[in-house]
């Protein structure tokens, strides 16, 4: 029993290692003076500096952030819809269907969905005119269809644990279904439909290889931006922006994790 | 009460209007279903339709640059299937080895993530529940930082100058730096670490919910631990298992960042060859059929999936 416990513990420290070294390494060496990311020249800032002045990575950033608002947006609504109608709905004709079609996305690899998606946007413009070019809405339309995926895993998870009894009381008490979902079910679920815009928002703002695809000139997200500069090889000003994003995410982890603590306190109250 | 009813109220055409799309079967109810399920056909199910019609078309020097299948002339209605893109991926013994080399690289990956996912989930869910909770977000913390700044922190690593390397020779273990970026090495290495967090979920939440009792038992019964772990914990945990593998293989055939950063130019996997057709080559019905193969080679580990995934909702 000793002796498989410190088996145990060796894999979990070696695991844990193998997640976090790299991002470590990253973010020790944005501090690099040296212009060659791994060795070690002194302590410096300079490459915060270099990102800031580079007006291509800063509109990439502002792109980027703009579909992951609208697409995060979108995906909770649908994935909102979709969780309800498969958990709370009784038996229907397509409901195997929506059941599938919301956890494919899943699975599919990226290269597919890209694909997919770039063929439709151009039969669609061929057919009836529409989307009018590639570029922003394309992106936003094809992060909100997987975003809208991921979204529906974990509402539909909060929504099975969710006690019915209040929802059969609203109902008791003569609210009509559209009333008891806006004032009951929809409060009730609201930190899971949080964790959902975040996680829709972050996988946006992640993606490269369908924005790669679906998008058109002029619309640069900054995973493009990264990859081809990344693909000529390592440089520090990436590793700067990398410890920007894992600042502002572990900023966020954080916040919610205060805010989950609190708001458990205040039901423990 | 439906929303048609609310219209028929509010409206004074509304009660028509609400008529109709009653008769269609379209009240409140329907209309709630219609939105998801409208935006996934249009966007999810139909492009694949899209993908499977232009794999039968010939490549073109045009705009969209292919041919279209069918076409209206002297009033006759023209089909032209064509097979040969599939033919062609037969006949070329790039793609038949790519699509190998895809699955060959997956599985390897997905078990060695096994391997050390399934000690890491085992760990966590022995663990006192307030650790639990800290553990299980340090593996989903991850996650939320960018994939494609996770592998390039491993091009770092990797590399002839790279950290390992320097490391190793500083201590005098090596002469000269081993190659190990630019590999297939350096391909399992990226998929390992990228999918590690969705081996050890699926995982977890299946040997949470082992009761300790069985262990008890058997350990009572004069079983070592080995024996316990082979006999019962494994055959528990099945379906954790082939969830968490199915969770790595699948994105890891079609995987196009890692194999394109961290791979080497002969390091064939199918998700660069589709994006090496459709962005270099611009052959667009080639690319199609690749992924049309791609989701057959695929049909079998998601349909696996799909199973597990039913059984534990069917338990929980």
């Amino acid at each position: 029993m000793k002796r498989r416990s410190r088996f145990l513990l060796f894999m979990g420290v070696f695991g844990f290692v193998f997640l976090y070294a790299p991002i470590l390494s990253l973010v020790i060496f944005s501090f690099n003076e040296s212009k060659l990311v791994t060795v070690w020249g002194g302590f410096s800032t300079k490459w915060y500096g270099e990102l800031f002045r580079d007006p291509q990575i800063l509109e990439a950033a502002w792109i980027s952030a703009k579909i992951a608002f609208l697409s995060a947006s979108i995906a909770v609504v649908i994935g909102t819809i979709g969780s309800f109608v498969l958990i709370r709905f009784a038996r229907f004709r397509s409901k195997s269907l929506l059941s599938m079609m919301i956890t494919a996305p899943l699975v599919m690899p990226e290269v597919i969905i890209g694909l997919s998606l770039l063929l439709l946007f151009v039969a669609l413009q061929g057919l009836i005119g529409w989307p009018g070019g590639r570029g922003m809405l394309t992106i936003i339309i094809a992060h909100s269809t997987f975003g809208a995926a991921y979204a529906a895993v974990v509402i539909q998870s909060r929504l099975v644990d969710m006690d019915l009894s209040i929802e059969e009381a609203a109902q008791d008490l003569g609210a009509k279904p559209v009333r008891v979902f806006f004032d009951v079910t929809l409060p009730v679920i609201a930190p899971a439909l949080m964790s959902a815009w975040l996680l829709a928002f972050t996988l946006s703002l992640d993606d490269l290889v369908i924005a790669s695809f679906v998008s058109g000139p002029g619309a640069s997200t900054l995973p493009m931006v990264i990859f081809s500069k990344v693909r000529l090889g390592v440089s520090p000003d990436v590793n700067a922006l990398a410890t920007i994003i894992i600042g502002l995410v572990s900023l966020g982890i954080i916040v919610a994790a205060l805010q989950m603590s609190r708001s458990k306190r205040s039901s423990a109250n | 009460m439906s929303a048609t009813a609310e219209l028929n109220r509010r409206l004074p055409g509304g009660r028509y209007i609400g008529g109709v799309l009653q008769r269609i079967g379209l009240d409140g109810r329907g209309l709630v279903i219609a939105i998801p399920t409208i935006w996934l056909l249009l966007f999810f199910l139909i492009p694949f339709l899209v993908v499977a019609k232009i794999s039968l078309s010939e490549a073109a020097i045009a705009r969209p640059p292919y041919l279209p299948i069918w076409e209206w002339s002297d009033g006759f209605l023209n089909i032209n299937l064509n097979f040969g893109n599939y033919l062609f991926l037969l006949d070329d013994p790039l793609y038949v080895a790519a699509y190998i080399e895809s699955v060959r690289i997956a599985a390897i990956s997905t078990v060695v993530t096994l391997l050390i996912g399934y000690p890491m989930a085992y760990l966590i869910a022995r663990s006192s529940p307030d650790r639990r909770n800290i553990l299980l977000m340090l593996v989903v913390l991850p996650f939320w930082t960018s994939f494609l700044l996770r592998v390039y922190a491993w091009i770092g690593f990797l590399k002839a100058n790279g950290i390992i390397n320097n490391f190793l020779i500083s201590l005098g273990i090596l002469n000269e730096p081993l190659v190990m970026l630019q590999t297939d090495f350096a391909v399992y290495v990226g998929i390992v670490y990228t999918y590690l967090p969705f081996m050890i979920l699926p995982l977890y939440a299946n040997l949470v919910k082992l009761d300790e009792a069985y262990l008890e038992a058997s350990a009572d019964l004069g079983a070592r631990p080995a024996t316990t772990f082979f006999t019962i914990t494994l055959p528990l945990s099945a379906n954790g298992i082939i969830a968490g593998c199915m969770l790595v293989f699948i994105p890891a055939v079609g995987e196009f960042v890692i194999p394109a950063l961290l791979g080497g130019p002969d390091t064939l996997m199918i998700g660069r060859v589709l994006w090496d057709e459709f962005f270099s080559n611009r052959d667009w019905p080639i690319a199609s059929a690749v992924a049309i193969v791609m989701l057959f080679v695929l049909v079998i580990p998601i349909m696996l999936l799909r199973k597990v995934q039913a059984v534990d909702e069917g338990a929980s």
